[in-house]
């Protein structure tokens, strides 16, 4: 198969997946359809928070804790392009369907950008030492986020945003998750991805072999944080309200549980962890309580006997070696 | 004048509960090269276990010194085990996996800490029994209160005995050579094992009276109390040079007086954010900390 066909074609799949998911789910006779659909889309934003992270944490072996401050920088911005640039936009552009996609692109277009340049910001300070300051940086950066967020009346404060436009749908959303994913594999099996791993293996042994390490570093912290913020613009669109639990702590270390469940490093392992992680909680919602117990006891328990994670470190399609 | 040495007073008093957490940080991180994440925890664990022994205690004991002295000496010594405990269940098994994976691990303890601690003592928060009665001191215009110098006593004697304890003890000799290299302390007969055990319960022990002495000037104690004050109590630590006893008593003492400082004349909505920006300005300009010596890492 030609490569370039890839993309378009998954496009041409997930249109027809849409009109089923509207048939089938919100318009058609299975009685929670709305629930699943729900259920689904988020399952999609996870997926893309995970894959991202999974190249900082995974691929170069940098601890990031911050990954919730991206993600709400990416849905805050992106909302207030739709919110108030959005009117300007319809008034010259006109309505339709074509305009609201067009709108949608530009404002996670602006978030995925705002929250690549906040990885820029905050990784060059602590990217140059070694990974242990990362891990500090990034949780005090995620709680500054939301600080912040939590004192600007624009975006309503404690309030919450509200008045989002719902311009986000499963089509979106797994478009979203098909690019970061092609993006992110292809990413890792390129020259790029190799000097990252190695970086991963043995920081000294890198640099001697002539690889920029705070460079590269940098570099994939930066591609991570701006994947984050597309998340971020996809979900405000799609539940048309944020707040800032939404983006706390606990956010954070969801995902890094996703990653952990999956296997460090390993794509599909991102994957299949953040399917687990966004459709359990569901299942088992009367021990909501517990869930975070639950959560951390799993990642001391995973980390101890099975750090490989569910999948190991195998590649998108089955390939590449384990880990030490 | 007044004013500005009532604040002086008052961020010393903050600094010396820094420094005492911000020592169990640069101790661990010395032998084991890890940030231990719980600590902040153990400091919050601490403060609830003074919390449940004083009411057991409360007016059973003559005075009120002596009642003090047996809630921190318990609540030490309790977190001291949970200290231990910890290194031996989590840390010790992936000691040697890489140190990306004793990280995560070590913030999973964290979590589950807090989130356990929430389901057993409840998230609102408890209000502190008062220990001692508070008395207000007038020295030349600067209120002094008895607890101040109460933590500033407390803070000071311990320091000087784990000083004395590290550099005139045979065991205190022995982890200052875990700390030098693991592998060489080995080799020299010395019980590495015991050494990082004794590390992680003294770490806890002063990170328990810190809690406890903390506790006696907040209005009430919750489960996650430790959070924030175990993240600025690790950038003391980097503050002063991590790995550097001395250090992290000086990073603690600028740390406290920084944040007083900007609370007093500038604005407390920015009195979190002081630290990280201290954290984000060393990183920069001198990662090694004040007092730190530079290393370089050999293959």
């Amino acid at each position: 198969m030609k490569r370039w066909l890839t993309l378009p074609i998954i496009l041409i799949v997930l249109g027809l997946l849409q009109w089923g998911c509207t048939a089938l789910l919100l318009e058609g006779p299975i009685r929670q359809g709305p629930y699943y659909y729900q259920i689904l889309v988020l399952a999609g934003i996870n997926i893309i928070l995970a894959v991202s992270l999974n190249l900082t944490n995974g691929v170069a072996g940098q601890f990031s804790i911050g990954h919730a401050g991206f993600f709400a920088i990416g849905a805050y911005i992106a909302a207030c392009i739709s919110v108030y640039g959005g009117p300007g936009f319809h008034a010259a552009l006109g309505m339709g369907s074509a305009q609201d996609g067009a709108l949608l692109l530009i404002a996670i277009a602006c978030g995925a950008l705002a929250a690549a340049l906040a990885g820029l910001l905050v990784g060059i300070p602590s990217l140059r030492l070694r990974g242990d300051y990362l891990a500090i940086v990034t949780l005090g950066f995620g709680e500054i986020i939301r600080v912040l967020i939590l004192n600007i009346d624009a975006v309503g404060a404690a309030r919450g945003f509200t008045g989002i436009p719902k311009l986000s749908n499963f089509f979106w959303v797994f478009a979203g998750v098909a690019i970061a994913i092609l993006v992110l594999h292809n990413l890792a099996r390129s020259g790029y991805g190799r000097a990252l791993l190695s970086i991963r293996e043995d920081e000294i042994a890198a640099q001697a072999m002539g690889i920029p390490i705070t460079r590269y570093k940098v570099m994939a912290f930066v591609i991570s944080a701006a994947f984050a913020g597309l998340a971020g613009g996809l979900f405000g669109h799609f539940t048309m309200y944020l707040h800032t639990n939404s983006f706390t702590f606990v956010k954070s270390f969801e995902i890094i549980i996703m990653i952990a469940l999956g296997g460090l490093g390993s794509l599909p392992g991102a994957v299949l962890g953040a399917a687990v992680i966004t459709v359990l909680p569901e299942l088992f919602r009367e021990f909501s309580e517990y869930r975070m117990v639950i959560y951390s006891l799993a990642l001391i328990l995973i980390m101890i006997f099975r750090p490989q994670g569910l999948l190991g470190r195998a590649g998108l399609l089955g390939r590449g070696g384990r880990g030490k | 004048m007044q004013a500005f040495l009532q604040q002086l007073l008052n961020g010393i008093s903050l600094g010396s509960i820094y420094a005492l957490l911000a020592l169990g940080y640069t101790m661990v991180y010395g032998v084991l090269r890890l940030i231990n994440f719980a600590h902040g925890d153990i400091y919050m664990l601490g403060a609830f276990c003074g919390y449940y022994v004083s009411r057991v205690l409360h007016g059973r004991l003559e005075s009120s010194l002596l009642e003090t002295t047996t809630v921190m000496l318990a609540s030490m010594l309790a977190c001291a085990l949970a200290g231990m405990l910890i290194e031996r269940l989590a840390y010790r098994p992936v000691r040697h996996a890489s140190r990306l994976t004793s990280l995560i691990i070590a913030i999973g303890v964290s979590l589950f800490i807090e989130n356990l601690s929430q389901l057993v003592f409840g998230a609102a928060p408890r209000f502190f029994p008062q220990l001692i009665a508070e008395k207000q001191i007038n020295a030349g215009g600067v209120m002094v209160t008895n607890q101040q110098i109460l933590v500033l006593v407390v803070a000071l004697l311990l320091m000087a005995g784990l000083n004395a304890f590290i550099f005139y003890t045979r065991s205190g000799k022995a982890m200052r050579a875990v700390s030098f290299n693991l592998e060489a302390a080995k080799l020299m007969g010395i019980n590495t094992n015991a050494v990082i055990s004794l590390t992680f319960a003294l770490g806890s022990a002063l990170a328990a009276a810190g809690g406890i002495l903390v506790s006696l000037n907040l209005p009430g104690i919750d489960p996650l109390m430790g959070v924030m004050t175990g993240l600025k109590a690790f950038v003391a630590a980097v503050l002063g040079g991590i790995g550097n006893i001395f250090g992290a008593v000086l990073g603690g003492l600028i740390l406290g007086l920084a944040e007083t400082l900007v609370a007093g004349y500038g604005s407390s909505t920015y009195r979190d954010a002081i630290a990280f920006l201290i954290l984000i300005a060393i990183l920069l300009f001198k990662p090694d900390g004040l007092l730190g010596k530079g290393q370089v890492e050999k293959v």
